[in-house]
Protein backbone atom coordinates (compact mmCIF):
# COMPACT_ATOMS: atom_id res chain seq x y z
CA UNK A 1 0.00 0.00 0.00
CA UNK A 2 1.06 3.54 -0.75
CA UNK A 3 2.43 5.53 2.15
CA UNK A 4 0.70 8.77 3.07
CA UNK A 5 2.27 9.90 6.33
CA UNK A 6 5.50 9.06 8.05
CA UNK A 7 6.60 10.32 11.42
CA UNK A 8 10.21 9.78 12.42
CA UNK A 9 11.48 10.29 15.95
CA UNK A 10 9.04 12.99 16.92
CA UNK A 11 10.03 14.71 20.17
CA UNK A 12 8.09 17.55 21.74
CA UNK A 13 9.42 19.43 24.72
CA UNK A 14 7.91 22.35 26.63
CA UNK A 15 10.24 25.05 27.82
CA UNK A 16 7.77 27.21 29.67
CA UNK A 17 9.04 26.14 33.08
CA UNK A 18 12.54 25.96 34.55
CA UNK A 19 12.74 22.26 33.88
CA UNK A 20 11.93 21.32 30.28
CA UNK A 21 9.02 18.92 30.09
CA UNK A 22 9.08 16.26 27.41
CA UNK A 23 5.53 15.38 26.44
CA UNK A 24 6.20 13.24 23.36
CA UNK A 25 9.24 11.00 23.17
CA UNK A 26 10.54 9.27 20.04
CA UNK A 27 7.22 8.83 18.37
CA UNK A 28 7.29 6.87 15.11
CA UNK A 29 4.43 6.12 12.78
CA UNK A 30 3.72 5.08 9.23
CA UNK A 31 0.29 5.51 7.80
CA UNK A 32 -0.80 4.10 4.45
CA UNK A 33 -3.50 5.54 2.19
CA UNK A 34 -6.91 4.38 3.35
CA UNK A 35 -5.64 3.04 6.65
CA UNK A 36 -7.17 3.72 10.07
CA UNK A 37 -4.70 3.86 12.92
CA UNK A 38 -5.75 4.34 16.53
CA UNK A 39 -3.73 6.00 19.26
CA UNK A 40 -4.84 5.05 22.76
CA UNK A 41 -3.59 5.92 26.20
CA UNK A 42 -4.79 7.59 29.37
CA UNK A 43 -5.26 11.33 29.69
CA UNK A 44 -2.02 13.27 29.56
CA UNK A 45 -0.09 10.64 27.66
CA UNK A 46 0.66 13.02 24.80
CA UNK A 47 -1.93 11.95 22.22
CA UNK A 48 -3.27 15.41 21.55
CA UNK A 49 0.22 16.90 21.32
CA UNK A 50 1.14 14.33 18.68
CA UNK A 51 -2.05 15.07 16.75
CA UNK A 52 -1.51 18.82 16.91
CA UNK A 53 2.05 18.41 15.71
CA UNK A 54 0.83 16.50 12.66
CA UNK A 55 -1.87 19.09 12.00
CA UNK A 56 0.70 21.87 12.19
CA UNK A 57 -0.92 23.51 15.21
CA UNK A 58 2.13 23.50 17.48
CA UNK A 59 3.59 26.87 16.71
CA UNK A 60 4.50 28.20 20.10
CA UNK A 61 7.83 29.77 20.77
CA UNK A 62 8.35 28.02 24.07
CA UNK A 63 8.40 24.48 22.76
CA UNK A 64 11.06 22.50 21.02
CA UNK A 65 10.09 20.07 18.27
CA UNK A 66 12.48 17.51 16.88
CA UNK A 67 12.09 14.80 14.27
CA UNK A 68 10.28 14.68 10.98
CA UNK A 69 6.68 14.60 9.88
CA UNK A 70 6.55 13.67 6.23
CA UNK A 71 3.22 14.00 4.46
CA UNK A 72 3.26 12.80 0.87
CA UNK A 73 6.99 13.38 0.69
CA UNK A 74 6.86 16.88 2.18
CA UNK A 75 8.39 17.63 5.59
CA UNK A 76 5.81 19.58 7.60
CA UNK A 77 7.11 19.82 11.17
CA UNK A 78 9.66 22.51 10.39
CA UNK A 79 7.93 24.01 7.35
CA UNK A 80 6.82 27.63 7.40
CA UNK A 81 3.29 28.54 8.45
CA UNK A 82 2.32 29.49 4.91
CA UNK A 83 3.56 26.17 3.54
CA UNK A 84 1.69 24.23 6.20
CA UNK A 85 -1.47 26.22 5.47
CA UNK A 86 -1.59 24.79 1.96
CA UNK A 87 -2.20 21.39 3.52
CA UNK A 88 -4.39 22.36 6.45
CA UNK A 89 -8.05 21.93 5.66
CA UNK A 90 -7.27 20.71 2.15
CA UNK A 91 -5.23 17.51 2.50
CA UNK A 92 -5.34 17.24 6.28
CA UNK A 93 -8.55 17.70 8.25
CA UNK A 94 -9.04 17.49 11.97
CA UNK A 95 -11.91 17.23 14.42
CA UNK A 96 -11.80 17.86 18.15
CA UNK A 97 -13.22 16.40 21.29
CA UNK A 98 -15.64 19.16 22.25
CA UNK A 99 -18.43 19.53 19.69
CA UNK A 100 -19.91 22.22 21.94
CA UNK A 101 -17.01 24.63 21.51
CA UNK A 102 -15.69 23.62 18.11
CA UNK A 103 -18.19 25.70 16.19
CA UNK A 104 -18.27 29.49 16.08
CA UNK A 105 -21.42 30.56 17.94
CA UNK A 106 -22.11 33.62 15.79
CA UNK A 107 -21.77 32.03 12.35
CA UNK A 108 -24.25 29.87 10.50
CA UNK A 109 -23.42 26.21 10.05
CA UNK A 110 -23.27 26.51 6.27
CA UNK A 111 -20.78 29.37 6.42
CA UNK A 112 -18.51 27.35 8.69
CA UNK A 113 -18.71 24.20 6.62
CA UNK A 114 -17.80 26.19 3.51
CA UNK A 115 -14.82 27.98 5.06
CA UNK A 116 -12.21 25.48 3.82
CA UNK A 117 -13.56 25.84 0.29
CA UNK A 118 -13.28 29.61 0.47
CA UNK A 119 -9.63 29.24 1.45
CA UNK A 120 -8.52 26.38 -0.77
CA UNK A 121 -10.88 26.69 -3.76
CA UNK A 122 -11.08 30.47 -4.16
CA UNK A 123 -12.28 30.17 -7.75
CA UNK A 124 -15.35 28.16 -6.83
CA UNK A 125 -18.67 29.93 -7.36
CA UNK A 126 -21.09 30.57 -4.53
CA UNK A 127 -23.64 28.15 -5.97
CA UNK A 128 -21.05 25.40 -6.32
CA UNK A 129 -19.91 25.98 -2.73
CA UNK A 130 -23.49 25.74 -1.52
CA UNK A 131 -24.00 22.53 -3.46
CA UNK A 132 -20.84 21.01 -2.01
CA UNK A 133 -21.74 22.06 1.54
CA UNK A 134 -25.17 20.49 1.28
CA UNK A 135 -23.64 17.35 -0.17
CA UNK A 136 -21.12 17.23 2.65
CA UNK A 137 -23.81 17.70 5.30
CA UNK A 138 -25.86 14.93 3.69
CA UNK A 139 -22.76 12.74 3.62
CA UNK A 140 -22.49 12.84 7.40
CA UNK A 141 -26.08 11.63 7.60
CA UNK A 142 -27.67 14.86 8.79
CA UNK A 143 -31.33 14.99 7.95
CA UNK A 144 -32.59 18.14 6.23
CA UNK A 145 -29.14 19.49 5.32
CA UNK A 146 -30.72 22.61 3.77
CA UNK A 147 -32.21 23.48 7.14
CA UNK A 148 -29.03 22.73 9.09
CA UNK A 149 -27.14 24.91 6.63
CA UNK A 150 -29.04 27.95 7.83
CA UNK A 151 -28.96 27.13 11.55
CA UNK A 152 -26.65 28.35 14.30
CA UNK A 153 -24.60 25.94 16.45
CA UNK A 154 -26.74 26.44 19.57
CA UNK A 155 -29.72 25.03 17.69
CA UNK A 156 -28.03 21.63 17.24
CA UNK A 157 -27.39 18.72 19.59
CA UNK A 158 -23.90 17.52 20.46
CA UNK A 159 -24.05 14.60 18.07
CA UNK A 160 -25.26 16.82 15.23
CA UNK A 161 -22.48 19.31 15.88
CA UNK A 162 -19.87 16.59 15.74
CA UNK A 163 -21.34 15.54 12.40
CA UNK A 164 -21.13 19.13 11.23
CA UNK A 165 -17.48 19.19 12.32
CA UNK A 166 -16.82 16.09 10.29
CA UNK A 167 -18.64 17.59 7.31
CA UNK A 168 -16.50 20.72 7.57
CA UNK A 169 -13.31 18.70 7.89
CA UNK A 170 -14.25 16.48 4.93
CA UNK A 171 -15.48 19.11 2.48
CA UNK A 172 -12.17 19.41 0.62
CA UNK A 173 -11.91 15.60 0.65
CA UNK A 174 -8.69 15.44 2.69
CA UNK A 175 -6.41 12.45 2.42
CA UNK A 176 -5.91 12.38 6.17
CA UNK A 177 -8.48 12.98 8.89
CA UNK A 178 -7.21 13.38 12.42
CA UNK A 179 -9.91 12.73 14.99
CA UNK A 180 -8.87 13.69 18.50
CA UNK A 181 -11.28 11.96 20.89
CA UNK A 182 -14.20 12.83 18.61
CA UNK A 183 -16.67 10.80 20.64
CA UNK A 184 -15.57 11.40 24.22
CA UNK A 185 -18.11 14.13 24.92
CA UNK A 186 -21.02 12.19 23.39
CA UNK A 187 -23.23 9.50 24.86
CA UNK A 188 -22.70 5.86 23.99
CA UNK A 189 -25.24 5.36 21.22
CA UNK A 190 -24.09 8.54 19.43
CA UNK A 191 -20.48 7.39 19.85
CA UNK A 192 -21.22 4.26 17.92
CA UNK A 193 -22.99 6.20 15.16
CA UNK A 194 -20.02 8.53 14.76
CA UNK A 195 -17.62 5.59 14.60
CA UNK A 196 -19.78 3.93 11.94
CA UNK A 197 -19.87 7.19 10.02
CA UNK A 198 -16.07 7.47 10.09
CA UNK A 199 -15.85 3.86 8.95
CA UNK A 200 -18.14 4.57 6.01
CA UNK A 201 -16.29 7.72 4.98
CA UNK A 202 -13.03 5.77 5.12
CA UNK A 203 -14.39 3.09 2.83
CA UNK A 204 -16.10 5.42 0.37
CA UNK A 205 -13.46 8.09 0.04
CA UNK A 206 -10.31 6.19 0.97
CA UNK A 207 -9.56 8.79 3.64
CA UNK A 208 -6.85 7.71 6.06
CA UNK A 209 -7.88 8.28 9.66
CA UNK A 210 -5.81 8.84 12.76
CA UNK A 211 -8.27 8.05 15.51
CA UNK A 212 -7.31 9.16 19.00
CA UNK A 213 -9.19 7.88 21.98
CA UNK A 214 -8.82 6.60 25.49
CA UNK A 215 -11.70 4.25 24.84
CA UNK A 216 -10.28 0.94 23.65
CA UNK A 217 -13.62 -0.55 22.71
CA UNK A 218 -14.21 2.09 20.03
CA UNK A 219 -10.67 1.82 18.74
CA UNK A 220 -11.10 -1.90 18.43
CA UNK A 221 -14.22 -1.46 16.35
CA UNK A 222 -12.76 1.04 13.95
CA UNK A 223 -8.98 0.77 13.61
CA UNK A 224 -6.77 -1.50 11.58
CA UNK A 225 -3.74 -0.82 13.75
CA UNK A 226 -3.27 0.46 17.29
CA UNK A 227 -0.54 2.47 18.98
CA UNK A 228 -0.58 2.51 22.77
CA UNK A 229 0.95 5.58 24.40
CA UNK A 230 1.90 6.23 27.99
CA UNK A 231 3.72 9.26 29.38
CA UNK A 232 4.76 10.39 25.92
CA UNK A 233 6.20 7.03 24.92
CA UNK A 234 4.89 4.38 22.58
CA UNK A 235 4.48 1.33 24.78
CA UNK A 236 3.09 -1.03 22.24
CA UNK A 237 1.94 -1.05 18.65
CA UNK A 238 0.61 -3.59 16.21
CA UNK A 239 -2.49 -4.74 14.42
CA UNK A 240 -5.71 -4.40 16.36
CA UNK A 241 -5.98 -8.18 16.78
CA UNK A 242 -2.46 -8.50 18.14
CA UNK A 243 -2.75 -5.68 20.60
CA UNK A 244 -6.16 -6.82 21.76
CA UNK A 245 -5.72 -10.55 22.06
CA UNK A 246 -2.00 -10.87 22.72
CA UNK A 247 -1.05 -7.70 24.58
CA UNK A 248 2.61 -7.80 25.52
CA UNK A 249 2.75 -4.97 27.98
CA UNK A 250 1.20 -4.77 31.42
CA UNK A 251 -0.09 -1.23 30.66
CA UNK A 252 -2.01 -2.43 27.60
CA UNK A 253 -3.58 -5.23 29.63
CA UNK A 254 -4.74 -2.75 32.21
CA UNK A 255 -6.30 -0.58 29.51
CA UNK A 256 -8.14 -3.57 28.11
CA UNK A 257 -9.37 -4.52 31.56
CA UNK A 258 -10.67 -1.01 32.03
CA UNK A 259 -13.30 -1.49 29.32
CA UNK A 260 -16.66 -1.82 31.06
CA UNK A 261 -17.99 -5.39 30.98
CA UNK A 262 -21.28 -4.40 29.37
CA UNK A 263 -19.57 -2.79 26.42
CA UNK A 264 -17.51 -5.92 25.92
CA UNK A 265 -20.76 -7.80 25.48
CA UNK A 266 -22.11 -5.33 22.93
CA UNK A 267 -18.97 -5.02 20.84
CA UNK B 1 -32.00 38.06 19.59
CA UNK B 2 -33.23 41.45 18.42
CA UNK B 3 -36.80 40.74 19.39
CA UNK B 4 -35.80 39.77 22.91
CA UNK B 5 -33.83 42.99 23.28
CA UNK B 6 -36.78 45.17 22.37
CA UNK B 7 -38.95 43.34 24.88
CA UNK B 8 -36.68 44.59 27.61
CA UNK B 9 -38.06 47.83 29.13
CA UNK B 10 -34.71 49.61 29.68
CA UNK B 11 -33.50 48.90 26.19
CA UNK B 12 -36.86 49.85 24.69
CA UNK B 13 -37.00 53.15 26.59
CA UNK B 14 -33.39 53.90 25.61
CA UNK B 15 -34.17 53.14 21.99
CA UNK B 16 -37.21 55.44 22.01
CA UNK B 17 -35.31 58.36 23.57
CA UNK B 18 -32.33 57.86 21.28
CA UNK B 19 -34.51 57.61 18.18
CA UNK B 20 -36.28 60.88 19.00
CA UNK B 21 -32.96 62.61 19.63
CA UNK B 22 -31.45 61.23 16.44
CA UNK B 23 -34.51 62.29 14.49
CA UNK B 24 -34.24 65.83 15.85
CA UNK B 25 -30.52 65.90 15.06
CA UNK B 26 -31.19 64.68 11.57
CA UNK B 27 -33.90 67.26 10.96
CA UNK B 28 -31.55 69.93 12.32
CA UNK B 29 -29.11 69.24 9.52
CA UNK B 30 -31.65 70.28 6.89
CA UNK B 31 -34.20 72.47 8.57
CA UNK B 32 -34.32 74.90 11.48
CA UNK B 33 -37.31 77.21 12.09
CA UNK B 34 -34.99 80.25 12.06
CA UNK B 35 -31.45 80.83 10.92
CA UNK B 36 -29.49 79.79 14.03
CA UNK B 37 -27.08 82.72 13.65
CA UNK B 38 -29.69 85.37 12.78
CA UNK B 39 -29.60 88.06 15.52
CA UNK B 40 -32.66 90.10 16.44
CA UNK B 41 -32.30 92.96 18.94
CA UNK B 42 -36.01 93.19 19.67
CA UNK B 43 -36.04 89.60 20.97
CA UNK B 44 -33.05 89.63 23.33
CA UNK B 45 -33.51 87.00 26.05
CA UNK B 46 -37.15 86.58 25.12
CA UNK B 47 -39.00 83.88 27.04
CA UNK B 48 -40.82 80.94 25.56
CA UNK B 49 -43.54 81.90 23.13
CA UNK B 50 -45.36 80.45 20.16
CA UNK B 51 -42.87 82.01 17.72
CA UNK B 52 -39.83 80.95 19.71
CA UNK B 53 -40.80 77.83 21.64
CA UNK B 54 -37.56 77.74 23.63
CA UNK B 55 -37.16 81.50 23.71
CA UNK B 56 -34.22 83.56 22.46
CA UNK B 57 -30.65 84.09 23.64
CA UNK B 58 -28.76 87.26 24.50
CA UNK B 59 -28.39 88.15 20.83
CA UNK B 60 -32.02 87.40 20.11
CA UNK B 61 -31.23 84.16 18.27
CA UNK B 62 -33.85 81.42 18.36
CA UNK B 63 -32.75 78.87 20.98
CA UNK B 64 -34.68 76.00 19.44
CA UNK B 65 -32.90 76.48 16.11
CA UNK B 66 -29.58 76.69 17.88
CA UNK B 67 -30.33 73.58 19.91
CA UNK B 68 -31.08 71.68 16.70
CA UNK B 69 -27.86 72.90 15.12
CA UNK B 70 -25.92 72.31 18.33
CA UNK B 71 -27.15 68.74 18.56
CA UNK B 72 -25.87 68.19 15.06
CA UNK B 73 -22.42 69.49 15.97
CA UNK B 74 -22.29 67.59 19.25
CA UNK B 75 -23.48 64.44 17.54
CA UNK B 76 -20.97 64.66 14.69
CA UNK B 77 -18.09 65.30 17.07
CA UNK B 78 -19.13 62.40 19.28
CA UNK B 79 -19.51 60.02 16.32
CA UNK B 80 -16.17 61.03 14.83
CA UNK B 81 -14.43 60.71 18.18
CA UNK B 82 -15.87 57.28 18.90
CA UNK B 83 -15.08 56.15 15.36
CA UNK B 84 -11.41 57.04 15.76
CA UNK B 85 -11.32 55.37 19.17
CA UNK B 86 -13.11 52.22 18.01
CA UNK B 87 -11.23 51.69 14.75
CA UNK B 88 -7.79 52.23 16.29
CA UNK B 89 -8.85 50.36 19.43
CA UNK B 90 -10.00 47.34 17.41
CA UNK B 91 -6.79 47.26 15.36
CA UNK B 92 -4.48 47.62 18.37
CA UNK B 93 -6.52 45.36 20.63
CA UNK B 94 -6.87 42.64 17.99
CA UNK B 95 -3.16 42.50 17.17
CA UNK B 96 -1.90 42.68 20.74
CA UNK B 97 -4.48 40.22 22.06
CA UNK B 98 -4.10 37.73 19.23
CA UNK B 99 -0.33 37.68 18.86
CA UNK B 100 0.85 38.61 22.35
CA UNK B 101 4.60 38.65 22.86
CA UNK B 102 6.79 41.72 23.18
CA UNK B 103 4.82 43.88 20.71
CA UNK B 104 1.84 43.41 22.99
CA UNK B 105 3.93 44.51 25.99
CA UNK B 106 5.19 47.66 24.28
CA UNK B 107 1.86 48.77 22.85
CA UNK B 108 -0.02 48.11 26.06
CA UNK B 109 2.47 50.12 28.12
CA UNK B 110 2.05 53.08 25.76
CA UNK B 111 -1.69 52.72 26.05
CA UNK B 112 -1.46 52.61 29.84
CA UNK B 113 0.38 55.92 29.74
CA UNK B 114 -2.31 57.53 27.58
CA UNK B 115 -4.98 56.03 29.80
CA UNK B 116 -3.37 57.51 32.92
CA UNK B 117 -4.32 61.04 31.78
CA UNK B 118 -7.93 62.19 32.11
CA UNK B 119 -9.28 62.62 28.59
CA UNK B 120 -10.12 66.31 29.12
CA UNK B 121 -6.58 67.03 30.28
CA UNK B 122 -5.13 65.20 27.30
CA UNK B 123 -7.41 67.13 24.98
CA UNK B 124 -6.42 70.41 26.65
CA UNK B 125 -2.75 69.68 26.08
CA UNK B 126 -3.51 68.77 22.51
CA UNK B 127 -5.57 71.87 21.85
CA UNK B 128 -2.95 74.13 23.42
CA UNK B 129 -0.45 72.71 20.94
CA UNK B 130 -2.58 72.59 17.80
CA UNK B 131 -5.12 75.30 18.53
CA UNK B 132 -8.87 75.30 19.20
CA UNK B 133 -11.62 74.20 16.87
CA UNK B 134 -13.92 71.31 16.03
CA UNK B 135 -11.42 69.14 14.21
CA UNK B 136 -8.72 69.39 16.82
CA UNK B 137 -11.22 68.48 19.49
CA UNK B 138 -12.28 65.42 17.52
CA UNK B 139 -8.67 64.38 17.05
CA UNK B 140 -7.72 64.95 20.67
CA UNK B 141 -10.75 63.16 22.11
CA UNK B 142 -10.37 60.35 19.57
CA UNK B 143 -6.84 59.62 20.76
CA UNK B 144 -7.93 59.82 24.36
CA UNK B 145 -10.62 57.23 23.60
CA UNK B 146 -8.33 54.64 21.98
CA UNK B 147 -7.01 53.01 25.20
CA UNK B 148 -10.33 51.95 26.66
CA UNK B 149 -11.47 50.34 23.40
CA UNK B 150 -8.08 48.73 22.80
CA UNK B 151 -8.18 47.14 26.24
CA UNK B 152 -11.68 45.79 25.83
CA UNK B 153 -10.94 44.33 22.41
CA UNK B 154 -7.62 42.90 23.58
CA UNK B 155 -9.14 41.06 26.51
CA UNK B 156 -11.88 39.69 24.25
CA UNK B 157 -9.28 38.45 21.76
CA UNK B 158 -7.26 36.80 24.51
CA UNK B 159 -10.43 35.06 25.61
CA UNK B 160 -11.31 33.79 22.14
CA UNK B 161 -7.98 33.06 20.49
CA UNK B 162 -7.57 29.61 22.06
CA UNK B 163 -11.18 28.54 21.58
CA UNK B 164 -11.63 25.28 19.72
CA UNK B 165 -13.43 26.96 16.85
CA UNK B 166 -10.50 29.29 16.34
CA UNK B 167 -8.21 26.28 16.36
CA UNK B 168 -10.48 24.65 13.78
CA UNK B 169 -10.25 27.72 11.61
CA UNK B 170 -6.48 27.74 11.88
CA UNK B 171 -6.60 24.08 10.99
CA UNK B 172 -8.62 24.77 7.91
CA UNK B 173 -5.71 26.90 6.69
CA UNK B 174 -7.41 30.23 7.40
CA UNK B 175 -4.92 33.11 7.62
CA UNK B 176 -4.34 34.95 10.89
CA UNK B 177 -5.87 38.17 9.57
CA UNK B 178 -9.02 36.42 8.46
CA UNK B 179 -9.26 34.58 11.78
CA UNK B 180 -8.94 37.85 13.66
CA UNK B 181 -11.43 39.92 11.74
CA UNK B 182 -13.86 37.40 10.28
CA UNK B 183 -13.90 34.64 12.90
CA UNK B 184 -13.17 36.35 16.22
CA UNK B 185 -14.31 39.96 15.82
CA UNK B 186 -18.04 39.20 15.36
CA UNK B 187 -17.94 37.38 18.69
CA UNK B 188 -16.83 40.53 20.47
CA UNK B 189 -19.71 42.59 19.08
CA UNK B 190 -22.02 42.43 22.10
CA UNK B 191 -19.32 43.71 24.42
CA UNK B 192 -18.07 46.19 21.88
CA UNK B 193 -21.53 47.57 21.16
CA UNK B 194 -22.29 48.43 24.76
CA UNK B 195 -18.89 50.05 25.21
CA UNK B 196 -19.43 52.02 22.02
CA UNK B 197 -22.61 53.44 23.52
CA UNK B 198 -20.88 54.32 26.77
CA UNK B 199 -18.03 55.80 24.74
CA UNK B 200 -20.53 57.87 22.79
CA UNK B 201 -21.87 59.27 26.05
CA UNK B 202 -18.42 60.13 27.29
CA UNK B 203 -17.73 61.83 23.99
CA UNK B 204 -20.90 63.92 24.24
CA UNK B 205 -20.00 64.95 27.76
CA UNK B 206 -16.36 65.64 26.87
CA UNK B 207 -17.37 67.75 23.89
CA UNK B 208 -19.82 69.68 26.03
CA UNK B 209 -17.10 70.14 28.63
CA UNK B 210 -14.56 71.36 26.12
CA UNK B 211 -16.97 73.70 24.36
CA UNK B 212 -18.00 74.95 27.78
CA UNK B 213 -14.35 75.74 28.43
CA UNK B 214 -14.33 77.57 25.12
CA UNK B 215 -11.88 75.32 23.28
CA UNK B 216 -14.35 73.30 21.26
CA UNK B 217 -16.88 74.55 18.73
CA UNK B 218 -16.23 78.24 18.08
CA UNK B 219 -18.96 80.94 17.90
CA UNK B 220 -21.15 81.72 16.10
CA UNK B 221 -21.44 77.95 15.54
CA UNK B 222 -23.50 76.27 18.25
CA UNK B 223 -22.95 73.08 20.19
CA UNK B 224 -24.85 72.00 23.28
CA UNK B 225 -21.78 72.61 25.43
CA UNK B 226 -20.98 76.07 24.04
CA UNK B 227 -24.62 77.12 24.51
CA UNK B 228 -24.44 76.12 28.17
CA UNK B 229 -21.29 78.12 28.54
CA UNK B 230 -22.87 81.22 27.01
CA UNK B 231 -26.03 80.76 29.05
CA UNK B 232 -24.38 80.76 32.45
CA UNK B 233 -24.33 84.58 32.75
CA UNK B 234 -28.11 84.66 32.26
CA UNK B 235 -28.93 81.73 34.51
CA UNK B 236 -31.42 83.75 36.58
CA UNK B 237 -32.71 86.27 34.07
CA UNK B 238 -33.31 83.67 31.34
CA UNK B 239 -33.17 80.13 32.79
CA UNK B 240 -34.65 78.65 29.60
CA UNK B 241 -31.39 79.56 27.82
CA UNK B 242 -29.48 77.00 29.93
CA UNK B 243 -32.23 74.49 30.60
CA UNK B 244 -32.97 73.42 27.03
CA UNK B 245 -29.43 72.60 25.87
CA UNK B 246 -28.81 70.96 29.29
CA UNK B 247 -31.90 68.78 29.00
CA UNK B 248 -30.85 67.76 25.48
CA UNK B 249 -27.44 66.64 26.74
CA UNK B 250 -29.09 64.66 29.51
CA UNK B 251 -31.56 62.98 27.15
CA UNK B 252 -28.86 62.15 24.60
CA UNK B 253 -26.71 60.54 27.27
CA UNK B 254 -29.64 58.88 29.01
CA UNK B 255 -30.88 57.21 25.82
CA UNK B 256 -27.56 55.59 25.06
CA UNK B 257 -26.95 54.66 28.71
CA UNK B 258 -30.25 52.84 28.89
CA UNK B 259 -29.50 51.00 25.64
CA UNK B 260 -26.04 50.00 26.85
CA UNK B 261 -27.53 48.85 30.12
CA UNK B 262 -30.13 46.78 28.33
CA UNK B 263 -27.46 45.19 26.15
CA UNK B 264 -25.31 44.26 29.13
CA UNK B 265 -28.02 42.88 31.37
CA UNK B 266 -29.23 40.51 28.69
N1 LIG C 1 1.83 24.37 28.23
C1 LIG C 1 2.28 23.18 28.69
N2 LIG C 1 3.41 23.12 29.41
C2 LIG C 1 3.87 21.94 29.88
N3 LIG C 1 3.23 20.79 29.69
C3 LIG C 1 2.08 20.77 28.99
C4 LIG C 1 1.54 21.97 28.45
N4 LIG C 1 0.38 21.66 27.79
C5 LIG C 1 0.23 20.32 27.93
N5 LIG C 1 1.25 19.78 28.64
C6 LIG C 1 1.45 18.36 29.00
O1 LIG C 1 1.50 17.58 27.85
C7 LIG C 1 1.14 16.27 28.20
C8 LIG C 1 0.40 15.64 27.07
O2 LIG C 1 -0.86 16.25 26.92
P1 LIG C 1 -1.91 15.78 25.83
O3 LIG C 1 -1.22 15.52 24.57
O4 LIG C 1 -3.00 16.78 25.84
O5 LIG C 1 -2.44 14.42 26.43
P2 LIG C 1 -3.68 13.55 25.94
O6 LIG C 1 -4.26 14.16 24.73
O7 LIG C 1 -3.10 12.20 25.69
O8 LIG C 1 -4.64 13.50 27.07
C9 LIG C 1 0.37 16.33 29.50
O9 LIG C 1 1.09 15.66 30.48
C10 LIG C 1 0.30 17.81 29.80
O10 LIG C 1 0.51 18.01 31.17
MG1 LIG D 1 -6.22 14.98 24.51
Amino acid sequence: MERLLEIKNLNIEFHDHDIPERVVNNFNLELAKGEIVGIVGESGSGKSMTAMAIAGLLRRHDMEKKGEIIFEGKELLHASRSEVRQYQGDDIGMIFQEPMTSLNPVKRIGWQVEESLRIHRPDMSKEERYRRAIESLRDVELEEPEKVYRQYPHELSGGMRQRVMIAAAMICEPKLLIADEPTTALDVTIQLQIVKLLQRLNQEKQTSILFISHDLSLVKKLCHRIIVMHDGNIVESGSTKEVFYQPKEEYTKQLIQAIPKLEKLIL
Amino acid sequence: MKKKLLNQPTFLLGTIITSIMLLMTFIGFFYTPYDPTQMDNSNKLAGCSLEHIMGCDNFGRDIFSRVLQGMGNTFLIAVATVTIGVVCGILLGAFTGYFGGWIDEVIMRIIDVIFAFPSILLALVFVSIFGTGKYNVVFALGIAFIPSFARIVRSEFIKYKDMDYVKSARLAGVSDLRIMFVHILPNTMTVLLSSIMIGFNNAVLSEAGMSYLGIGVQPPDASLGSMLSEAQSYLFSAPNYAIFPGVMIILLVLGFSLMADGLKSR
